[in-house]
């Protein structure tokens, strides 16, 4: 191993070797490293390349706020893009690569364009490439924007578990201040959660020798079981990425690079956030050389993973905390050189920092650490709404007012001194309040001097440098979101966590305003980039939006039945495997000949029930059913207030307080609801019941001039002859010993009978049906066949034949609209001044010349050699029965333009076609009446 | 993820919940002249109140309609009661 | 001197940038403006700027609550199209996109409009035959369209997906080659700066509290900066103009909702125009920058709640996984929230608000970016002459009262 690496320290497994390989180079590491923990092992100094100006990045902390070490990585067959070297955990076999830099991070060729940073600065695409025009431009720049390649394998395992859950107390981040307010509350008996990011609990721990006296290891070990003695929950490598309204948190549940993480929905009583602080950069010349990091991230890497960034190194930090980051250097033996931060100093090195001039004077060393002092993590407190104050002390926004249900604990409270920060936790644990005590904790303000000399980064993944800001302030882009837009500042993929502390700072001093006075930027979720699978999970392919399915699925299987979607339930679109075409023309023509057979158990079946049963149907139906007499069926259209057709349907009046709505397939779910709206709202609902029945029967209809024949096979115990059962009545009857009720309705205008069972029937009505169905010559009827068969007929279908403006008399029906006296949904929208205008659209059929071929569905209606759209072609089908071509549209006052000779407008080609009405089958009935 | 005060079931998930319109909307008895206004009124206006709010919301799963209160700000909610005793 | 050029850019890069100038002032608000516009976002921005270049009324005054583009124009996911079903709907929409497309040169701020395409996907037989009467209809009004067959939309976006458990197989799409993508911060950037130099005060973080009236006519607004009077008001608020009309006392028939955006890490260039699926619930493109930007549906619940909801994320993003499976492994940067302003017919209200004096434009909706070059020449006509444009009349609410709605969603089943 490296030199860097120590014999001992850390929380890594020194038994495990795992061997990878970077850019090609091959290394390893050990169980418990981290990518960037086994590359600075290994000296790997330069780790990827920045996004604009494609400088050298080196590692820049140990955790969440390293901005610099992102890699594409490759196991096995699975590569991600993106990786973040510092919060992933090394596996054996891994191939890093680095991003946005090519052959290799070492020598990446458009490293070049550093050289011309001085006229790439802030604003730069916004002033240039206008003239003669962007999009010459853009091709070459979208090429070299953007990190890493994504690859378009699909892994199907990659699925992320969903699992919802809930606590009395969620407690974020298992440093010392996290675990002792976990434990607390667990021991007081609260049903708690403890997450830590970390593969283990600790925290700032690892960096102190003895907590409470005891040596830090035992001391978090302790925590550890005593938490889980109380019965709390502790989930490790878990990150709460956000909070959102009524205390709703995300947790992501890291389970090894292959797979993606589990989410986790947790509802949390109340949230102790015990997440800490992060380490911030200090703003100076060349300050984005690697080998230059966080000092809390270089004492990170000693005491987890027993790493040192080198051997000799310069610190240079202006805080309190510094001290105990240190102490962990020391002890590791480093040499360390302290100096104090200076205004005048730069860093110095070709591919690396080799030093620091400080004050003139230049002083060598393999590493620099800096420590501009701590930011506390607030994100989450800022998801949940509560407040920031700012600590002048401190130099930080700390948490303020906020939800009542939400503590802030330990050093994300700015309580950086452990025994303070215990105090917190217990107190917290014991759902008391507290006052953040007085602090030790000293600092001196060492804020980005503008007008400085050198360039200076503050955002080093994007390549935002002081003089950027300075820019953006010259321009008057102050506003702290301004800033952050016009020069990317805090938009990488830390998301500002280095970034937006010095950002802000430097545009407070260049206008002379106090800091908080600027403010911040939203901190939006998540915390951390996040898998977008993670937000999948299972419920993916034929189980996104899963279909209804029909009792029958098997039969229709067995007989070939091509089973599509159709409005939200599969049904057989036809039957037989090859020319589809060629089966639905078949199937249409049989059904006129002789018979046919259709399973229409879709079909919404709604129950509404109870004394103010009638007078409910007539007003959410646009028809009078009122006058409906048990046994009787009426179609019927129901509208929205808007007088829109929302839906058609057959009302069976099955007694004096009992109808049965049959809506169309698609709509049920929503009838059903604006039913039960209508039902509550402005109706007695103990009058009224509404059930939908539609799982529970099974329909099958018989069609043709021969369906009787077929239905008699069934040998039912009544008379199915045209006068005992004519058109629209229905009787109930027990077949099977089982209730059957059967039907005179017909959506295909030849004779039908729906028959009607309890669906777990239906397999047995079918193994009557359908053999008789051949006997007599039949088949079977697809959707696609009766389709054709209602179009002939001139049945419309919703949504298809209709548009979001169709009012009933659109369709001809007219009566109610000028005579029904009782209220009725719609009612008082039908005499708008746009329902009584000419111009509407209305249904029409279409007419092709003899020998024409079929128009095209979609194509619009115009007039002989006009462009203005008249209304369109809704439906088109070849009548196989009729032996030519058939169309429903919606033509601008269609219904008095019979005759008419207009033009159908499809892809810039016109065909010539005569408006007619849209019954073009059985016009008088005879058929349908038989 | 809200969580709503169904009057009927207890809390549930936003999810399971169907926002109806806003509370205190009466139909106008249509057997009368009214005018376009008013009609217009009825059908699309909207107090869209920044703050407190009084609406109507279904929940899907068992069908019923209530009135739910809450802040259209925080999203606290303040409270919940069935449709039905306002009706009767 | 402060034009933009490739020129200026290397002078200022050899001089350390020392010579850029404001982008726009910080002004102290006059007493007297002849136009003062509420809403410093890209619509009222374009207002003040098309005053003062097509009708050369420059007293003009813009009052900002917050920061210049800090509403919908900086939280959108930048899609500009004219894919609209309704002569009236595209013609409006288009005139933007037309706008749009002169918008960098015209304000000498590159807007970065980038059209690559909006692919709108058909995923059965009864959606394409939708898709085809759309498609003819966007012909007849004249704008650009392609009607693609399946193939046609893989060799254009091999990223979605093709296989055959696909829970929405794809059939085709309609394409409309002009439209596509902008820089929504440069929009309004570009707005400001323009207008700015034309006289105009931007003025920022200054709050209307209430509307002065005078014989019942609107002559100013009382603000947090002091009361400033106006010739005449508009207003474009988005959002939050329920709120401004309730303080003015007009009724508008909006209802606010959070409308939710998201964008990935940055990627290598994996696709190269936008793709809309209602079915799979969302859309998506992939900035110049590599992020892929991602929206979707309303929140389920109306509110003035500026940020994401939990349900809305999952159902977005799960949509997109399963209409390109490959970016299950991609990772979600930040996401984001607006208020938007939907009325219902889904289409703006442009026009007077019922009280004398004040102008509106509102209601756009989910689609209010696309439309900011049109909504600002339309307001300043208004704002002008005190008459419609023709192209804003069909918006006017009036249309509330006759029922004459221009409802897209009602013959194309697409929303806006």
């Amino acid at each position: 191993m490296s030199g860097l690496r120590l014999e001992s320290g850390g929380q890594i497994d020194r038994k495990r070797w795992l061997s990878f390989t970077f850019d090609g180079k091959a290394y390893s590491g050990f169980a418990g490293d981290t990518l960037a923990s086994a590359l600075l092992a290994n000296g790997v100094r330069i780790v990827g390349r920045s996004f604009k100006y494609h400088r050298p990045r080196g590692v820049w902390s140990s955790w969440v706020d390293d901005p610099n070490a992102i890699m594409t990585v490759r196991l096995g067959d699975r590569e991600l893009p993106n990786v973040s070297a510092a919060t992933t955990l090394l596996e054996d076999g891994m191939e890093l690569r680095a991003v946005n830099a090519w052959p290799n991070a070492r020598y990446d060729v458009k490293g070049g364009l550093d050289l011309f940073h001085r006229f790439l600065g802030a604003g730069f695409y916004y002033k240039t490439f206008i003239w003669p025009d962007w999009h010459l431009f853009e091709p070459a720049i979208r090429k070299m924007a953007g990190l890493g390649p994504v690859n378009a394998d699909v892994y199907d395992d990659y699925v992320s578990d969903q699992l919802n859950a809930s606590c009395d107390t969620l407690v974020v981040g298992g440093g010392p201040a996290g675990l002792v307010a976990a434990r607390t509350a667990a021991e007081r008996g609260e049903a708690v959660w403890l997450v830590e990011d970390h593969a283990s609990l600790g925290g700032s721990a690892a960096m102190l020798g003895h907590i409470d006296g005891t040596d830090h290891a035992a001391w978090v070990q302790a925590q550890e079981q005593a938490i889980e003695v109380a019965d709390g929950r502790i989930l490790k490598q878990t990150t709460a990425y956000g909070i959102y309204d009524h205390a709703m948190v995300g947790l992501l549940e890291k389970r090894g690079f292959a797979q993606p993480p589990r989410r986790y929905r947790l509802r949390a009583g109340r949230i102790i956030m015990a997440t800490g602080a992060l380490d911030r950069p200090i703003t100076f010349g060349n300050n984005d050389l690697p080998g230059i990091m966080s000092l809390q991230g270089a004492a990170d890497f000693m005491a987890r993973y027993g790493v040192l960034p080198a051997r000799k190194m310069i610190v240079m930090a202006n805080n309190a905390a510094a001290d105990q980051a240190c102490a962990v250097l020391d002890q590791a033996g480093a040499d360390l050189r302290h100096f104090a931060p200076s205004k005048t100093m730069s860093g110095f090195g070709s591919r690396g920092v080799e030093g620091v001039s400080i004050d003139g004077y230049k002083r060598t060393a393999n590493a620099v650490l800096v420590s501009g002092g701590l930011t506390p993590l607030v994100h989450l407190w800022r998801h949940a709404g509560g407040k920031l104050d700012w600590c002048e002390t401190r130099q930080a926004f700390l948490p303020g007012y906020g939800p009542k249900n939400m503590q802030a604990i330990g050093a994300a409270n700015g309580t950086f001194e452990v025994d303070k920060a215990i105090a917190e936790g217990t107190a917290a644990g014991k759902g008391l309040s507290f006052e953040r005590p007085s602090t030790s904790y000293t600092l001196t303000p060492l804020w980005p001097q503008p007008g400085s000399k050198g360039r200076q980064w503050i955002d080093f993944q994007h390549d935002v440098t002081l003089k950027d800001v300075e820019v953006a302030a010259r321009e008057n882009y102050v506003s702290v979101e301004h800033l952050k837009r016009y020069t990317t500042l805090g938009m990488a993929a830390d998301q500002g966590k280095t970034a937006n502390m010095a950002g802000l700072a430097a545009m407070a001093t260049i206008q002379g305003r106090p800091i908080p006075e600027v403010g911040t930027t939203t901190f939006r979720p998540p915390f951390v980039p996040v898998p977008i699978e993670a937000f999948h999970g299972h419920h993916g392919k034929q189980l996104w939006h899963p279909v209804k399915r029909l009792p029958l699925e098997a039969e229709h299987r067995v007989m070939n039945g091509a089973l599509r979607e159709y409005g939200g339930w599969l049904r057989p679109g036809w039957y037989g495997n090859d020319d589809a075409e060629l089966h639905i023309q078949a199937e249409a023509l049989l059904a006129r000949q002789t018979v046919a057979l259709f399973d229409g158990s879709s079909l919404g079946k709604i129950a509404v029930m109870g004394p103010d049963a009638e007078a409910f149907v007539n007003f959410v139906y646009y028809n009078t059913i009122k006058t409906l007499k048990p046994g009787e069926m009426r179609y019927g259209l129901m509208l929205t207030e808007r007088g829109i057709v929302k839906d058609d349907g057959v009302i069976a009046r099955l007694g004096p307080d009992h109808f049965l709505i049959s809506c169309s397939s698609s709509h049920t779910d929503s009838v059903r609801t604006h039913l039960e709206a209508w039902r509550q709202d402005g109706n007695d609902p103990d009058r009224i019941f509404i059930h939908d029945e539609t799982q529970s029967w099974a329909t099958l209809t018989v069609t043709g001039p021969r369906a009787r024949d077929v239905v008699a096979s069934l040998g039912l115990p009544l008379d199915i002859g045209a006068a005992a059962l004519p058109h629209m009545t229905f009787q109930e009857t027990q077949w099977n010993d089982h209730p059957l009720r059967i039907a005179r309705v017909s959506f295909t205008g030849d004779l039908s009978f729906e028959i009607s069972v309890p669906a777990r029937q239906a397999p047995a009505l079918w193994a009557v049906l359908h053999p008789s169905i051949k006997d007599h010559g039949g088949g079977l009827l697809g959707i696609e066949a009766l389709s054709i068969l209602r179009a002939e007929k001139g049945y419309i279908m919703i949504g298809k034949d209709t548009d979001g403006e169709t009012m009933p008399h659109d369709l001809g029906f007219t009566v109610p609209r000028a005579k029904k006296t009782a209220a009725y949904l719609g009612d008082r929208s039908l005499h708008t001044a746009v329902a009584n205008a000419p111009g509407r659209k209305q249904l029409v059929g279409l007419k092709v010349a003899d020998g024409g071929a079929m128009i095209p569905t979609g194509a619009h209606i115009v007039l002989p050699g006009k462009s203005s759209s008249q209304g369109y072609v809704t439906s088109s089908y070849d009548s196989p029965y009729l032996g030519h071509p058939i169309a429903l549209a919606i033509v601008t006052d269609g219904a008095r333009r019979h005759g008419e000779a207009v033009e159908a407008w499809h892809d810039n080609r016109r065909l010539p076609v005569t408006i007619c009405a849209p019954c073009v089958f059985d016009p008088t009935g005879e058929k349908l009446h038989a | 993820m809200q969580v709503f005060p169904c009057p009927f079931c207890g809390p549930r998930n936003e999810t399971e919940f169907h926002f109806a319109a806003e509370a205190g909307k009466v139909r106008p008895d249509t057997t009368q002249q009214i005018g376009d206004a008013d009609w217009a009124t009825y059908l699309h206006a909207q107090r869209n109140e920044k703050g407190t709010v009084r609406e109507v919301w279904m929940h899907m799963t068992c069908a019923e309609l209530f009135i739910l209160e809450r802040d259209s700000v925080t999203m606290d909610v303040l409270g919940s009661t069935a449709l039905r005793k306002d009706a009767t | 001197m402060g034009a933009y050029s490739a020129w200026s850019v290397f002078r200022e890069g050899l001089r350390g940038g020392t010579g850029w100038k404001q982008a726009w002032r910080t002004p102290t608000p006059k007493k007297h403006y002849d136009v003062v516009i509420i809403g410093g976002g890209g619509h009222g921005l374009a207002t003040a700027y098309y005053l003062t270049k097509n009708h050369n009324i420059t007293n003009v005054a813009v009052i900002e609550k917050g920061w210049l583009g800090g509403g919908n124009t900086g939280r959108n996911t930048t899609v500009i199209r004219s894919n609209y079903f309704y002569p009236e709907s595209a013609a409006l929409y288009d005139l933007s996109v037309r706008l749009y497309e002169g918008l960098s040169r015209d304000l000498n701020y590159n807007v970065m409009f980038s059209q690559r395409g909006i692919a709108l996907l058909g995923h059965s037989e009864h959606d394409m035959e939708i898709l085809t009467r759309q498609y003819n209809a966007m012909r007849l009004n004249g704008i650009d369209a392609e009607l693609l067959s399946a193939k046609q939309v893989q060799e254009r976006a091999p990223i979605l997906n093709f296989s055959e458990n696909a829970r929405h197989p794809i059939h085709g799409a309609v394409n409309q080659p002009r439209a596509g993508t902008g820089r929504h911060d440069a929009v309004a950037w570009g707005f400001a700066r323009a207008a700015d130099r034309a006289g105009v005060d931007i003025i920022q973080n200054c709050e209307v509290q209430d509307f002065i009236m005078e014989g019942g006519r609107c002559i100013g607004v009382a603000t947090s900066k002091g009361d400033i009077k106006a010739g005449v008001v508009g207003a474009a608020v988005a959002g939050h103009s329920s709120v401004l009309a309730a303080k003015a006392g007009y009724d508008l028939p909006i209802t606010s909702y959070c409308l939710q955006a998201f964008v990935s890490e940055p990627l290598k260039p994996i696709l190269d125009t936008v793709v809309t699926s209602p079915a799979f619930g969302t859309y998506v493109s992939q900035s110049d920058k590599g992020g892929l930007v991602i929206g979707g549906g309303l929140d389920r619940v109306p509110s003035y709640g500026q940020r994401g909801n939990m349900p809305v994320q999952e159902t977005v993003l799960a949509g997109l996984v399963e209409m390109m499976p490959a970016l299950a492994k991609v990772k979600l940067l930040r996401h984001w929230g607006g208020i938007v302003d939907v009325t219902p017919d889904s289409s703006p209200i442009i026009g007077p608000s019922g009280v004398d004096g004040i102008f509106v434009n509102c209601g756009w909706g989910t689609g209010g970016f696309k439309a900011i070059p049109a909504g600002g020449y339309l307001l300043a006509h208004l704002l002008a002459t005190g008459e419609h444009h023709e192209i804003s009349k069909p918006f006017d609410r009036s249309r509330f009262e006759t029922g004459r709605l221009v409802d897209e969603s009602a013959a194309s089943g697409i929303p806006h």
